[in-house]
């Protein structure tokens, strides 16, 4: 095991994958420079052959990339930002998730586009955004959120071995997040497994993300009033582990989703209404989400604080589900 | 600096200009008996012919293996046929059977055989630039000389994404022929009207080698399509041809159904039926004493007895079960 940041883990994962699999190229916008870090060092290692600066061109990076991976060359795409995501959205929405199915099953497309999500350093509304909703509904793309530099690292690591496409989203404010790391050059985190971080009886908190971090001061926070938290991280939101969120509400009877997408057709809707769903009977109280508000993240930093999760809201939402 | 292609001196000579009518015949009947079936209302979509446009996915591909990359338009059933697809296969995918290249989960639009290289018809228009540069990177990682062609319309002409990869393709000297196939037509609206200036000239602009051809002349496909390739196999940079051509059918078949008045004059289609290039061929084979009317019947029905094959092939085969969509979104996972 080893102590390192969420970005140092992501770093990890892309040297050992690509020293594993020689056909693995990376390229994006100043990915020699490495803005957040995660890609550094890798040219010096790699090569201009495998590690790629591109121009400010997400259409053609996108389609690169999904074009690369159907030609047996699996690649990994940084766009940086996610927002970036949406000015290349066709490689991923139209191509990337669609054309193994197209293709009757003869793509396989071994595609990794990396980018960071999220608010909270005042960027503006757009480099703020979580937009794995929308990815989410288009059908045939894995989504990895880790909230771990351990899930990081397991999940981009499984995501370089495997042949599906996959949207990997770093949240942006948890980069510089510490853990511990394993070291064994097959550690892997399986695609759709949540992490039940913590286990608990009067009440289950699911959170995606950076949320997970609020969480768990949240936990704590109701822990000192003899709250029994039950704490999962989905870790993957395609495919999502609905098996272990519902079995936890079965047991608790109450659900907190933390998310910090927008409200409306956000993760933690879809997440409530599956509970709602399957899970009903058992349920003691309603469902509450502690989301974004449904609008564009504002630049000054006090009203940015005041429309995101944080801790104190999932304390005030878990007590008015134990309350009811 | 751009530099206009050199004129190759080879020719592609009478025997590979036959095995090229020959090509260029199956993808016609072909594509008449889809129309056909179309206007019959038996199939289920939409179907997007490149009758008239045969000659440049026809001398375009004749210089590719499999080992070579094609990337296609909405309008992919002769890029399909070109690379070496299988008519059974065509047929059956837009009669959605699955015995389909496809299976029948893809379409018309979506024609695709890896194992030929044919990295799909694509529905989004520009959509196979990028999936044809994105290739050619693989092969350049790759390095062992293969090629990709990125086959557009001038319609996709308009898309960023074209430009996006002129810039990379210069840049990283990608093994990769762009390949404008000028319809005149940018779905239902003439170029002049959606097209600024020279398409080629935006090529020029990033100094990408540029050669604008008869399209329907498939001895000038060939030679410009030789001189592109070889320089991509020699790791010499992307290369752009812009075909001139014309679309002797509608932008879709079913066209008719829905417009209210023609966008597109009678006058002109005769012109241009007069260019088809499939005459054209022959008459060039008969002026080289190598082909005769006999022999041109006897390719018509050799042609025909293939078409009718696929199409007998297709009638008799089954529908897709679901278990093959749950099993074809994802690798090893269920959606």
């Amino acid at each position: 095991m080893a102590k390192m940041r969420l970005t140092q883990a992501i770093n990890a994962a892309y040297f050992e994958e690509m020293e594993r699999n020689e056909r693995i190229v990376l390229f994006g916008e100043d990915v020699e420079v490495s803005m957040f870090g995660d890609t550094r060092g890798l040219h010096a290692k790699f090569g201009s052959n495998r590690i790629r600066n591109t121009p400010i061109s997400e259409s053609a990076m996108t389609g690169m990339a999904v074009g690369a991976a159907m030609a047996g060359t699996p690649a990994i795409c940084h766009l940086m930002f996610s927002n970036f995501a949406l000015t290349g959205f066709d490689g991923i929405a139209n191509q990337a998730a669609k054309l193994r199915l197209m293709t009757g099953g003869q793509a396989r497309l071994p595609v990794t586009f990396v980018a960071a999500i999220g608010a909270g350093t005042s960027t503006g509304a757009q480099h703020s955004d979580t937009p794995y909703p929308m990815f989410m509904n288009l059908g045939g793309i894995n989504i990895a959120v880790p909230a771990t530099p351990a899930d990081a690292k397991g999940l981009m690591k499984s995501a370089l071995r495997g042949f599906n496409p996959t949207i990997f989203l770093l949240p942006r404010v948890r980069g510089a997040t510490s853990g511990e790391v394993s070291e064994d050059p097959d550690f892997l985190v399986p695609y759709g497994k949540a992490s039940v971080m913590q286990e608990g009886s009067d009440i289950t908190i699911v959170a995606i993300g950076s949320c997970v971090h609020h969480a768990i001061r949240a936990a704590k926070a109701l822990a000192e009033d003899g709250i029994s938290v039950e704490l999962i991280d989905p870790r993957t939101l395609v495919p999502l582990d609905t098996d272990t969120i519902v079995a936890s509400v079965r047991k608790t009877g109450r659900l907190v989703v933390v998310d910090e997408a927008r409200d409306r057709c956000s993760a933690a809707s879809h997440i409530a209404a599956v509970v709602g769903d399957e899970a009903f009977s058992s349920l003691k109280a309603s469902i509450k989400r502690v989301t974004s508000p449904n609008i564009p993240m504002p630049y000054a930093p006090a009203l940015e604080r005041a429309l995101l999760p944080d801790p104190d809201k999932i304390v005030a939402a878990a007590r008015l589900t134990l309350a009811s | 600096m751009s530099q206009p292609n050199t004129r190759h001196n080879s020719t592609p000579g009478s025997e590979r200009l036959t095995a090229m009518l020959e090509r260029m015949l199956l993808i016609r009947r072909t594509e008449e008996q889809l129309g056909a079936d179309s206007r019959a209302g038996e199939l289920p979509g939409n179907v997007h012919l490149c009758a008239g446009q045969e000659a440049i996915a026809v001398g375009v591909c004749n210089h590719l293996s499999d080992s070579d990359y094609v990337g296609s338009t909405h309008r992919g059933h002769g890029h399909f046929l070109a690379k070496g697809g299988s008519v059974r296969s065509l047929i059956a995918e837009v009669h959605a059977k699955s015995t389909g290249a496809c299976g029948g989960l893809g379409g018309s639009m979506h024609v695709t055989d890896l194992s030929k290289g044919m990295i799909g018809a694509n529905g989004i228009v520009g959509g196979g630039i990028g999936l044809a540069a994105g290739a050619a990177l693989s092969a350049q990682v790759a390095g062992e000389g293969q090629v990709a062609v990125a086959f557009f319309g001038d319609g996709a002409s308009s898309q960023g994404i074209l430009p996006e990869v002129f810039n990379i393709a210069v840049l990283w000297k990608l093994p990769l022929i762009l390949v404008c196939e000028y319809n005149g037509y940018s779905e239902f609206s003439a170029s002049s009207t959606v097209n600024a200036g020279e398409i080629a000239d935006r090529a020029r602009a990033f100094g990408i080698p540029t050669d604008v051809i008869d399209g329907n002349d498939v001895e000038a496909v060939w030679t410009s399509a030789a001189i592109a390739i070889e320089r991509a196999r020699k790791g010499e940079g992307p290369s752009f041809i812009e075909a001139k051509t014309y679309r002797l059918r509608g932008h879709l078949e079913a066209e008719d159904g829905f417009l209210q008045a023609p966008y597109r004059s009678e006058e002109e289609i005769d012109q241009w039926r007069a260019r088809d290039p499939i005459p054209q061929l022959v008459k060039r084979l008969t002026e080289m004493s190598a082909m005769s009317d006999a022999d041109f019947e006897i390719l018509e029905a050799k042609v025909a007895a293939e078409v009718k094959d696929a199409l007998q092939f297709a009638n008799d085969s089954e529908p897709p079960e679901m278990e093959r969509v749950l099993s074809s979104v994802f690798v090893d996972q269920l959606p």
